[in-house]
């Protein structure tokens, strides 16, 4: 087993659901935007003239990597969070009227907080209905229950393309046909499939988009929004004509070129996210069921993002599995209650109705193309003394048997 | 990432008195099911003397659930039973050198294991009193809960009895929104229970206007009696500085808190906060509070420097 870090060992980084390291190639695109080229888009010197040309190429950049018909389908967002919510407000407004309201959104119960935090205010200060369609064990959608909720009164069904927690796969494409069989508007938050999944936006029903940059090796501070030709979209964001007035605001530049670069860098590695960086995924998932006793796979194993594990370490705590886990140099997520501060453990988990003694030991482990071997071998090398070394000190564990033990305490 | 204390840290990573205890004459086994953590504790009573002789835990949770728990066994350790009962969570809180505020319930498991092993020694039911709703204030760390039934049971109609009764709102004031809320939502049943008239129920469009910054120059000006310093020796200053701080030290110690002097230089004060004030998320509006204090007395402005707890005595 490999010793504690001493500052000399590569740290592991598998934490790249949560952010992404920008590529230098990215960081080398972008920084002559915050020099050299300085200029306003907007204006009509050549200052202005070479950023727009610019920002043409990172919207042609970005076209590619989406499949998608046109370039300006594309308008670019302060962040992922606000195409999400740019397009769920938008369609509130634009697809009810006095003689046909639509007042309603259908989602699902485990979206991201950018989409169901927005749900839950507009059904407490606006009287919008929302339907949070439920997942099974694995995480995947009841597609009856999709079906039966979309109707004359459905403003937008926005449903993720992938689980940040357990990168379980939902079927966007056929789900967009279904709304559109209801006549109903359908938006995909695909932050996390975005260069990590092949997207042909030009052949499928999906009206709008939503993408985030830093989720693949961008800048953080930029998002886009993809909406389709012919579909309607009221800013949320007024003021100058920028993004032909769908979204105002002075373009962040520099940011922009950093994403255009990245969706580039994303197609080129794209194969590689499919068979590399899976096939290092699949070991490290091998590696630690094979050695842990008592852990379990979360999410769907036949319809996965390629770099996501989700792996339950029944009867310990997250939060305590990553402080130790961080003292090798290796950095992780869990779905635990105290890693965020809140009493409840994660959402996504809670849905699929995982054990709360599994929940909160819930590891999310997120690769990238950044990743090699050795780094996944060094986590299968430190994961079981870890996951030992709390089992010694948990009440749900007998340590001479390696099983469960009947532990019912008093709960507040 | 939490900030965590070097004590916490260390009882995280290199816990004492962990695991069952062989033959225990009292086991208290407490949780709180949201958090997704779970004490037993496990201790061993001479029968003559009443002294906790041992004491061992088990704990399902996080870094400072475990530190938590290995803390309070090396607090209890030979304690009488009723030295013992009486260290509170926010002793176990102190011993660590301070929890993050959200990580405040994980000394109240600690707490209530103690009651429960205590109760069950001496052949007691216990039963769990303490709720726990979200939390609310993060300054504070006031929960949900809390506020609701401190509303009730005092018929509380404004933010301002809210923060004069709880401190809740009390610092940042980020969270106001979430207790008027609260308010609000308390007081409408309250309404509809009959117990407090419609037209003194809280409402927040009512209640809360803008309002204009107080731009009179006023306080903005200690440097007003420079007089004083001039004729005043090194020793009468920090006499001075001292009586102030003599003065401020139980307010502190109140929040479980507290400050010492430790070096003057020119108009420059050291001071060391202790206690609770110790990762608390509110140490610089307490340094500011302690500045205006002293500048009060001594009639000119002066700077006051913390010193981190733990670190020598300034040199």
């Amino acid at each position: 087993m490999s010793t504690l870090i001493d500052g000399a060992m590569r740290p592991v980084y598998l934490d790249n659901n949560a952010t992404t390291r920008v590529d230098p190639e990215v960081l080398e695109a972008m920084l002559p935007f915050f020099t050299e080229q300085f200029g306003n888009a907007s204006s009509m010197h050549a200052f202005g003239a070479q950023v727009g040309g610019a920002l043409q190429q990172a919207r042609r950049q970005l076209q590619a990597l989406l499949g998608c018909e046109f370039d300006h389908e594309i308008v670019f967002t302060g962040s992922g969070t606000e195409a999400d919510n740019t397009a769920i407000l938008s369609a509130l407004e634009t697809q009810s009227s006095a003689r046909q309201p639509r007042d309603e959104i259908v989602t699902t119960a485990v979206e991201h907080p950018a989409v169901l935090a927005l749900c839950e205010w507009l059904e407490k200060t606006r009287g919008v209905k929302v339907h949070r369609i439920g997942v099974d064990a694995k995480g995947r959608l009841d597609l009856e229950a999709y079906r039966r909720a979309l109707g004359p009164r459905t403003a937008i069904a926005s449903i993720m393309w992938a689980n940040n927690e357990t990168g379980t796969i939902f079927p966007v494409e056929q789900l967009a046909e279904l709304a559109h069989e209801a006549g109903v508007l359908f938006h995909t938050d695909a932050v996390q499939a975005v260069g990590k999944l092949p997207i042909d936006l030009k052949t499928s029903e999906i009206d709008m988009l939503s993408l985030s940059g830093h989720k693949l090796h961008g800048p953080k501070g930029i998002g886009a929004l993809y909406v389709r030709r012919g579909v309607r979209l009221r800013p949320m964001i007024r003021g100058g004509h920028q993004e032909r007035g769908r979204r105002a605001g002075t373009e962040n530049a520099p940011a922009i070129v950093g994403l255009g670069k990245a969706a580039e860098l994303a197609q080129q590695w794209m194969a590689h996210e499919q068979t590399e960086v899976r096939a290092l995924r699949d070991r490290l998932e091998a590696g630690i069921v094979e050695r842990v006793p008592r852990c379990i796979v979360n999410g769907d194993p036949e319809s996965r993002l390629p770099n996501t594990s989700n792996i339950a370490f029944e009867f310990i705590e997250g939060e305590a599995i990553l402080l130790l886990m961080n003292q090798y140099g290796i950095a992780a997520s869990s779905g635990s209650a105290c890693t965020s501060g809140s009493l409840e453990p994660s959402h996504v988990l809670r849905a699929m109705n995982i054990p709360y003694t599994a929940a909160h030991g819930s590891t999310r482990f997120s690769l990238s193309r950044e990743n090699t071997q050795a780094d996944v071998d060094r986590v299968i090398d430190v994961m079981p003394a870890i996951v030992a070394r709390l089992r010694e000190l948990s009440p749900f564990w007998n340590e001479q048997t390696a099983s469960e033990v009947q532990f019912n305490p008093t709960y507040a | 990432m939490w900030e965590y204390s070097e004590k916490v840290k260390d009882y995280f990573f290199n816990p004492k008195n962990v695991g069952a205890l062989e033959g225990a004459d009292g086991v208290g086994d407490v949780g709180a099911i949201a958090c997704g953590d779970a004490l037993r504790l496990s201790i061993k009573v001479d029968p003559d003397t009443q002294i906790i002789t041992d004491a061992r835990f088990q704990t399902f949770g996080c870094g400072s659930a475990i530190a938590s728990s290995s803390a309070l066994t090396e607090l209890i350790i030979g304690k009488t039973l009723d030295e013992a009962l009486k260290i509170t969570n926010q002793d176990i809180a102190d011993f660590l050198g301070g929890l993050p505020p959200e990580k405040m319930h994980c000394s109240v498991m600690g707490y209530e294991a103690l009651r429960a092993a205590v109760a069950n020694y001496k052949g007691e039911a216990w039963v769990d009193d303490h709720e726990e709703g979200a939390l609310i204030c993060k300054c504070f760390g006031i929960d949900e809960g809390y506020v609701e039934r401190t509303v009730r049971a005092n018929g509380l109609t404004t933010i301002e009895q809210i923060t004069h009764y709880t401190k809740a709102a009390g610092s940042c004031g980020t969270c106001i929104e979430g207790v008027e809320e609260v308010l609000q939502k308390t007081n409408a049943a309250m309404v509809a229970e009959g117990v407090l008239a419609a037209d003194e129920a809280f409402d927040p469009v009512i209640a809360i206007r803008p309002v204009r910054r107080n731009k009179s120059p006023g306080k903005a000006a200690p440097a007003a009696a420079p007089a004083a310093a001039a004729g005043m020796t090194t020793l009468q200053k920090i006499r001075l500085i001292e009586q102030a701080i003599a003065e401020l030290r139980p307010f502190l110690q109140q929040d479980g808190g507290d400050c010492e002097l430790v070096d003057v230089d020119g108009n420059t004060v050291y001071v060391k906060l202790t206690g609770a004030c110790v990762n608390c998320q509110m140490a610089s509006v307490t340094i500011s509070g302690v500045q205006e204090r002293l500048a009060d007395k001594l009639g000119f402005p002066l700077r006051v420097v913390p010193v981190p707890a733990g670190a020598p005595a300034y040199a």
